[in-house]
């Protein structure tokens, strides 16, 4: 795939560092994402999820406080 | 701590239902119109063959439909929803009753600002962003006061933790400002007319960044936002897994922002460009399908109830519609289906699974959903709402299906080889002509599922006239206790960020940035990225008038200006289009569909008599056209009096017109003027009809030197390579 991109870059100065920083960039993020996302704890998660369910009268502090 | 009472505004939603419902069935309407001129292209000339009715042609009206779908009837039916979910999944009400109101009725203006000046032909070109410069001011100053009004009522929560549907609903108010803004940067040159600050393949780029992600940002993100509110709330059920819904956020918004050059995959854009597009889209698919399966698995264990309850089958074909459409865009986007499918119905067919399924029912069921709520009732008939999803949904298959056939027998058509190696439809009307029984069907499809929207319509009305005149709807909560900005022990990463509003703001606007940062500014910056062809001049006075009369009729909307280096291209319109072909361009008009052919090349391939009797009925020159009548360019003098101001204005954004060439306009336009009609008055024909006319006057004159002009620049270039 790297390949592929960098393939097509030679004619311009300094280009190919571009798909290179993009491709990284949004690798680190989503591993990173990943990470965070598995980490939160399923009870928060829960609750959270539950929000758009509440009786539209009722408010709740989740979690944590 | 003591619980507070408020109110939830459910005026300004009301007042968003009866926007939605109105321009829906107003941009539906149009939509068929404009589906009927492909039949028959003489429906609108109410005056006779010879008056033709400048703002009822194809090409002023299709931009109409396009506005009026995407930002009248959707655009409307967003707000409907978020500040129907917004107000109750925060506990507040919204931040300022005036900036709601501003909010609406601004938006409102902008939309009829847009059905008077599209029809008059006042246009930037640009598709989805043809708005003139004055409307795009209000534009952002509207989107400004939603946002205030949005982040406002974020800020004054009484919830602690911000649901997934309002993340989305932040991603959009920023990407749609930071997109807008940058493609719509122009230069102004009277009241209502301007250019774009960017030519050719810059300004394709800066578009096509811009409408995708339009797509993407205004059609896709704010409806997720939805569809993680409304099908839980429907269905009683959490949505299937949150934490996919955050994988999904983080993902759809970094990787939709790169996607915009698949619109240009094979045009004079370069390479590498083109792949870090291919590459981003295809990586789409699973942002888009976990998406998707979330909002399906939602309703898991509730089968039954999409069995009984209308709002949900809609919502069910809507999602289905989103994955249909998530997993075609893709597949475009690979360079050798899109090959096949760019300049043909298939794009047409694949937009519109995305507006009447994923949009159109997703709206239709928040609608009926909302309805019930709004006035306190069941609604007026389930059975209606029931014929109009069956209508709708029918409506879709046969909408879609008859432009995927049409797409791909034009494509192959196009394509065909003969053994002696010319081409077997080397006429193109012969592909159009092909696949008219196909456009007829499409007007079918869109006539059921515009009879299904006017049920919807009556339907609520009927409601609303049985329900209970529209109270707002008293709440309590607890306001939120005042904590740390820090995390708290034992808090995940995200549960903090997420109730850190302006942080969150903050990251979402750095990952779409770095999108845009990365796909643009290389291209923008260097040089070496457009190669500049030494023989490549500006227009002369009269071509400039004829191709601002090109932009005014908007024939980017049928003929595109960009020959793909494809040998049935090639040998069909000429040699393939060069990037530095366009460094006058302002703005770019590459066009995205060839209901009519390529005119790239189209200067000096037939002469001026030709044009002349084309532009007065194309039947005449090529029978069986289904191009609109052009007469009133005939009859209409040419406005010459902002020609200065115009070449003044391109002066200053690159274009090397001397002090003298900007002195001597007049005279110059007049010249070639005056040589045209010479060419002209070649023709018996044209003396004996036109002889006391004076057509040098006329704005046929300058059209003609712009189509003469198109793709010559180059010629000398051609002959000295082929040696």
């Amino acid at each position: 795939m790297l390949k592929f991109i960098k393939h097509n870059l030679e004619g311009i100065d300094g280009i190919e560092i571009y798909p290179m920083i993009s491709l990284l960039l949004f690798f680190t993020v989503f591993i990173v994402m990943l990470v965070f996302v598995l980490k939160l704890p399923k009870t928060s998660i829960d609750e959270i999820s539950q929000l758009p369910l509440d009786s539209d009268n009722n408010n709740k502090e989740i979690s944590n406080e | 701590m003591e619980k507070e009472q408020f109110y939830y505004d459910n005026k300004i939603v009301k007042m968003f239902l009866w926007a939605t419902i109105l321009w829906g069935v107003v941009g539906m309407l149009v939509g068929l119109l404009v589906a009927l001129l492909f039949i028959f292209p003489g429906l609108l000339e109410f005056a006779g063959a010879d008056n033709a009715i400048s703002w009822l042609s194809f090409g002023r009206l299709r931009p109409l439909h396009t506005n009026a779908v995407i930002f009248a009837f959707v655009g409307n039916g967003i707000f409907l929803g978020i500040y129907y979910s917004t107000q109750r999944l925060l506990k507040a009400r919204m931040f300022n009753d005036v900036l709601s109101r501003i909010h609406f009725w601004g938006w409102q203006a902008i939309i009829v600002a847009a059905a008077i000046t599209l029809p008059l032909g006042l246009t930037s070109s640009k598709e989805y962003a043809e708005l003139e410069w004055p409307i795009d001011i209000v534009v952002v100053l509207i989107w400004v006061v939603f946002g205030i009004n949005l982040i406002g009522t974020i800020l004054k929560r009484r919830q602690r933790h911000i649901y997934v549907a309002i993340w989305f609903y932040i991603a959009t108010l920023i990407t749609i400002a930071v997109l807008y803004i940058f493609n719509n940067l122009e230069m102004p040159v009277t009241g209502f007319k301007s250019y774009s600050i960017y030519a050719g393949v810059q300004d394709a780029l800066m578009q096509w960044w811009y409408g995708h992600n339009a797509v993407a940002f205004f059609l896709t993100t704010p409806v997720l936002g939805l569809m993680y509110y409304f099908v839980p709330k429907v269905a009683n059920r959490p949505v299937y897994s949150y934490r996919l819904s955050i994988i999904h956020f983080w993902t759809l918004i970094f990787l939709y922002i790169w996607a915009g050059p698949h619109h240009l995959l094979y045009t004079a854009l370069p390479e590498w460009a083109q792949n870090l597009g291919t590459v981003f889209s295809v990586m789409l698919i699973f942002p888009s399908w976990g998406g998707m399966i979330n909002g399906l698995l939602a309703l898991r264990g509730a089968w039954d109830k999409v069995r009984e309850n209308p709002v949900l089958k809609f919502f069910v074909v809507a999602i289905t519609g989103y994955g249909m459409a998530t997993f075609e865009g893709p597949m475009l986007s690979f360079k050798n289906l899109n090959a096949i499918g760019h300049y043909t119905d298939w794009i047409v067919g694949h937009v519109h699974i995305g507006a009447l399924a994923w949009n159109g029912f997703m709206i239709a069921g928040i609608v009926y959903w909302i309805a019930e709520k709004l006035w306190k009732t069941p609604l007026y008939s389930k059975k209606l709402a029931n014929t109009h999803f069956w209508l709708g949904t029918l409506g879709i298959i046969f909408y879609a299906i008859p432009l995927y056939v049409a797409g791909f027998t034009q494509a192959f058509m196009w394509k065909q080889f003969n053994p002696d190696g010319t081409l077997v439809y080397g006429n193109f009307l012969e592909t159009v002509t092909q696949i008219l029984p196909m456009y007829a069907m499409r007007a079918i499809g869109g006539s059921l599922y515009l009879t299904g929207f006017i049920l919807l319509a009556v339907n609520v009305i009927k409601t609303a006239k049985a329900g209970s005149r529209v109270e707002d709807d008293l709440a309590e909560a607890v306001p939120l206790k005042k904590i740390s900005g820090q995390r708290i022990a034992g808090e995940g990463w995200h549960t903090w960020l997420e109730r850190r509003t302006v942080l969150f703001t903050i990251l979402t606007t750095v990952a779409i940035l770095i999108g845009g940062l990365v796909e643009i500014v290389p291209l923008l910056l260097i040089k070496s990225n457009i190669p500049t062809i030494a023989s490549v001049k500006p227009y002369t006075p009269l071509e400039l008038e004829g191709r601002d009369i090109y932009i005014r009729e908007g024939c980017n909307n049928c003929h595109s200006q960009m020959i793909r280096p494809f040998r049935s291209e090639v040998e069909r319109y000429g040699e393939y289009s060069k990037a530095g072909e366009f460094i006058y361009d302002f703005p770019f008009l590459w066009g995205s569909r060839r209901t009519g052919p390529d005119v790239h090349r189209i200067g000096g391939k037939y002469n001026d008599n030709w044009h002349f009797n084309h532009m007065l009925d194309p039947r005449s020159t090529s029978p069986g056209s289904i191009m609109p009548r052009y007469s009133w360019i005939v009859q209409n003098d040419l406005n010459a009096s902002d020609l200065e101001g115009k070449m003044k204005a391109l002066v200053k954004l690159g274009v090397p017109y001397s002090e003298e060439d900007i002195n001597n306009a007049k005279e110059n336009l007049l010249a070639q003027a005056k040589e045209i009609e010479g060419n002209l008055r070649q023709d018996p024909e044209f003396v004996k009809n036109y002889g006391n006319s004076n057509i040098q006057n006329k704005e046929i004159v300058a059209i003609i030197a712009y189509l003469q002009r198109l793709g010559t620049d180059i010629k000398v270039n051609e002959t000295t390579a082929q040696k």
